[in-house]
């Protein structure tokens, strides 16, 4: 008992413990096992002793595939979100209007696992569109990209759909909001074509209030997304960590991801605030 | 009830401002009233004009202890009230109360005008004689309102009308001083008449004191009985209402009466006109020794060095300037 | 000289869902190069909604209007009304300007007011970056902005509201417009400000020889820098003349009543002021009859009730004085000099 007790480094006061975690993500760290040291290299987050592993190798493994989980929904997101937003706007009380309505509705109605899981089954399976063994493998998006996409694009379709609408609803509400505000009467008044009016002055305006919250929704999305990890079978650092929770108990994994995940919000938050600064002088005063 | 229903002596308010960047360097201090003494005589109007960021309504709300004093004293109704609590405060709220500028704004849109009024007698634990309702209407019938439409919302008045409802309540509680914080600029030109007058029938028939805030020359010349005219937080001559328009002595006051427009083409057209140069400096950035000498056409060094003070140069007048005119 | 602007018997109208609103009801008015007509009249007058439809600026889609307003170019003679929108949008700016009331919110918080001001010259010429920002500067120099070759690279939160107004003044007249329409121009300013302001537009006027609708509710500016008044209420024009016809010689009971409630800062001290009575009327229940009818202290004097019943028509009183009132022109000097 005492002898895992030395093993484990629970024997010295808290501080000092949190004093060694912190020295191992810069230079390394090495943990005994079974009496035979083992390094592992910066960033140290800890050693897996179910696994046997380094936690950065298993955090390493997955981190590529949550990325694109969330670079993908993302990027999926913004553009039907936005256009979505934008065409609904311009064509308020119009079908189109009336239509992206509905969508909203939808994405913020069902979800994720519901739709994740209807994807599956109607989608994926009925029309053999992926190998259902296949589903969760990684490929290399540079060398191998439709194995990237086979992966990934049902995924991150599913992720986007909430997202997409709650931006969608969004968008429309600002642009509607900004199309009526008396710099917008101004621009018109000097002679710009509509599609000016929307593009360089109502869209900037709008969207301004969006590059905050799309960065912190991609911050949280880099921690992973449990749910839709599961669904597709991809091991990203989602599964990892609800893994390493509900089943393997595995400590040092659950502390490095969450530790991941609490730092790529963290930073995001500084990047936003840098880059709403950016878009808005009145912020820079 | 004393002389003075309200006296002002020295009294300042300071609000910090925010510092710039990120982290918040440089918190400024804005002087928006900056050492100001006047007194409203009880049953007197007191017109308080001046522009942008002169500190008129700050005064206002001071007064009121909406904001609380950063120094000097406030008597009202010769107690001090300065540093009252906001407890201590209560009893004597219900004889000081405010009109505002915007009556789309002042008006709480999911009450009837019977539950807006209401409000002042149930805070005050009130029981007016004769009935609450009763009262009400009666309230109504005197600021020219239908008093069947005690049950109405504020949208379905006009702004003139709602102006009305903001008097209404105000005389609730039967005070003495009323302060009316641009009153009638919000409103259409044929109603301003209507609401000015009304305000003026009202201090006659209830002897009440008012302390009239506006930047319109024009309306405090046809209410009050004395004016006093601010700049940048600062004081810069006080007068009774004739000698003021008819003699101003100092150059902003002068500056000031040049620049409203009369509507009479021929007077007009052969006005001397002064046109100051320049804009009304920020408050988080008042010049140096005498706030108006950026703009001041008789400006010398020792505007700039040293702040004039205010200096009483007859019974009525008071002036803050090295270099009044004759 | 004939007029540079003609506008014949337009109306605006507006679908809402407590029925059609009129805002403006068959105006006709006429401005010259050089000259400044004022529009005035209160909210709900229709002075605002008549000249954003000689801009074109109201939503073809929520707005039905009808009549005419020509613009009696160099190259002819356009009618704004009846032209498609993209010919009216290459007026815009161009030959056509108009600044708004509140400078505060007219100028768009995240560009610069060179690139602003830029923007609008560029819009209409085909030059590059350089010129264009040369210009700007030219018209910053123009209208009085102190150091403008450091303040055209400025955000508009770094402005005044003087500053903001007289940079909406260098983006509208950039390119030489002939119609400057100013609408409510100094409301929102503080008076000494404002009187800076009245006289750069008056000194522009003389420079660029344009003619000037300026809208207001302010009879102490109309008196000012007007030539000619127009008087709306209700959505119509119930007097047009000289301004010293107006203000001397009125020959309608609304601007006399306007007159008479005026407060001065030359009159008598503590003087009562001669209110009208009662509200503008709502445009969505316009009366039958003389929309001023029920605030009127004449509406008696015309026999069998005709100002209640009957709109009367606009008519020449004097010599080139218009009045839409059934009083006659004696009957009109009676209540001049009687009220």
């Amino acid at each position: 008992m005492e002898a895992n007790r030395h093993k484990l480094g629970l024997d010295v006061p808290v501080l000092e413990q949190w004093w060694r975690f912190f020295q191992g993500l810069f230079v390394g760290r090495t943990y005994a096992e079974d009496g035979v040291p083992f390094s592992c290299p910066a960033p140290a987050f800890g050693y897996s002793f179910n696994r046997h592993e380094c936690v950065t190798t298993i955090v390493a493994e997955a981190f590529p595939i949550t990325f694109s989980l969330a670079i993908g929904a993302f990027v999926l997101w913004l553009s039907v979100g936005i256009s979505l937003g934008v065409l609904a706007a311009k064509n308020k009380g119009k079908i189109a209007d009336k239509m992206s309505t509905a969508f909203v509705l939808v994405g913020t109605s069902l979800p994720t696992f519901i739709t994740g899981i209807l994807v599956v089954l109607f989608i994926v399976l009925k029309f053999n569109l992926v190998n259902p063994l296949e589903l969760g493998n990684w490929a290399n998006p540079f060398t191998d990209p439709i194995g990237w996409l086979k992966a990934f694009f049902f995924p991150c379709s599913t992720l986007a759909l909430a997202y997409a609408a709650t931006y969608t609803r969004f968008t429309r509400s600002n642009v509607i909001e900004t199309s009526s505000e008396d710099f917008i009467r101004t621009a018109r008044a000097k002679g710009l074509s509509e599609k000016t009016i929307l593009y360089k002055h109502t869209l900037r305006a709008a969207l301004a209030p969006i590059v905050t919250i799309a960065g912190l929704d991609f911050a949280g999305l880099l921690g992973g997304a449990i749910i839709t990890e599961g669904i597709f079978s991809l091991n990203g650092l989602g599964k990892l960590s609800i893994t390493a929770v509900l089943q393997t108990y595995d400590l040092p994994v659950i502390v490095a991801t969450t530790l991941i995940a609490s730092t790529f919000v963290v930073v995001m938050n500084l990047v936003v605030d840098l880059l709403y600064a950016y878009i808005d002088p009145r912020v820079r005063k | 009830m004393a002389e003075n229903i309200l006296e002002l002596n020295d009294l300042t308010k300071y609000f910090k401002s925010k510092g710039q960047g990120v982290f918040n360097r440089n918190p400024g201090l804005v002087k928006a009233v900056d050492g100001v003494s006047f007194n409203v005589a009880t049953g007197e109007t007191v017109g308080l004009v001046g522009e942008s960021g002169c500190g008129k309504t700050t005064i206002g709300r001071t007064v009121m202890k909406l904001y609380e004093p950063t120094s000097g004293s406030i008597v009202f109704d010769g107690e001090e009230i300065s540093k009252l609590s906001y407890k201590k405060m209560k009893p004597i709220r219900s004889k000081m109360q405010m009109i505002f500028q915007d009556p789309f704004a002042s008006l709480n849109p999911r009450h009837t005008v019977g539950t807006i009024i209401e409000a002042s007698y149930l805070i005050h634990k009130v029981k007016p004689a004769g009935g609450t309702k009763k009262t009400i209407q009666e309230l109504l019938e005197r600021v020219g309102l239908n008093p069947e439409h005690i049950n109405r919302f504020p949208h379905e008045f006009s702004g003139g009308q709602r102006q009305r409802i903001g008097i209404a309540r105000a005389l609730a509680l039967s005070p003495k001083l009323i302060v009316a914080d641009e009153p009638v600029s919000a409103l259409d030109v044929s109603i301003q008449a209507q609401v000015v007058n009304l305000l003026s029938d009202l201090q006659k028939e209830l002897g009440l004191s008012y302390l009239f805030i506006a930047h319109d020359l024009s309306v405090v010349k046809h209410i009050s009985t004395k004016v006093v005219v601010m700049y940048l937080g600062k004081i810069m001559e006080t007068a009774n209402t004739a000698e003021l328009f008819s003699s101003p002595k100092h150059p902003y006051t002068k500056a000031l009466l040049s620049a409203v427009p009369i509507p009479d083409p021929v007077i007009e057209k052969s006005r001397e006109r002064i046109i100051l140069k320049g804009d009304i400096p920020s408050p988080m950035n008042p010049p140096s020794g005498c706030v108006f000498n950026t703009r001041c056409w008789k400006a010398q060094d020792i505007c700039r060095i040293e702040t004039p003070k205010l200096l009483k140069i007859s019974p009525t007048r008071e002036i803050a300037c090295h270099f009044p005119e004759n | 000289m004939s007029a540079f602007l003609e506008v014949n018997n337009l109306s605006v109208k507006f679908p809402t869902p407590d029925g059609v609103v009129e805002a403006v009801s068959e105006v006709s008015y006429s401005v010259k190069l050089g000259e400044t007509l004022a529009i005035v009249g209160e909210s709900g007058s229709g002075k605002s909604v008549s000249n954003l439809a000689v801009m074109g600026l109201h939503n073809p889609n929520s707005t039905i209007i009808s009549g005419s307003a020509m613009l009696n170019l160099p190259s002819g003679p356009i009618d704004v009304v009846s032209a498609s929108t993209e010919s009216v949008r290459k007026l815009r700016g161009s030959s056509m300007a108009m600044i708004f009331q509140d400078p505060m919110s007219a100028l768009h918080p995240y560009y610069s007011i060179g690139d602003q001001i830029y923007e609008a010259w560029q819009v209409h010429h085909k030059g590059n970056k350089k010129e264009g920002i040369k210009r700007a500067i030219e018209m910053l120099e123009l209208v009085g902005i102190p150091d403008p070759n450091k303040r055209v690279n400025d955000y508009p939160h770094q402005f005044s509201g003087g500053m903001r107004q007289r940079v909406m003044i260098a983006m509208a007249l950039i390119n030489n417009p002939s119609l400057l329409i100013a609408d409510e121009p100094t409301t929102a300013l503080d008076v000494t400000v404002q009187a800076q302001i009245l006289e750069l537009i008056k000194n522009l006027q003389k420079e660029f020889n344009m003619a000037i609708i300026l809208i207001t509710h302010d009879l102490g500016v109309v008196a000012e820098i007007a030539d000619r008044v127009s008087v709306m209420y209700g959505g119509r024009i119930v007097e047009d003349a000289k301004i010293d016809d107006i203000f001397y010689k009125s020959d309608h009971p609304y601007t006399l009543g306007l007159l008479n409630s005026l407060p001065r800062v030359d009159s008598e001290i503590n003087q009562r002021l001669q209110a009208i009575p009662g509200q503008p009327p709502s445009l969505i229940n316009l009366p039958v009859g003389c929309a001023f009818a029920t605030r009127c202290s004449f509406n008696s004097i015309p026999a069998d009730n005709i100002c209640k019943t009957t709109l009367p028509d606009l008519v020449e009183k004097t010599a080139v004085h218009y009045s839409r009132c059934h009083l006659s022109s004696s009957q009109l000097i009676t209540a001049r000099t009687g009220a």
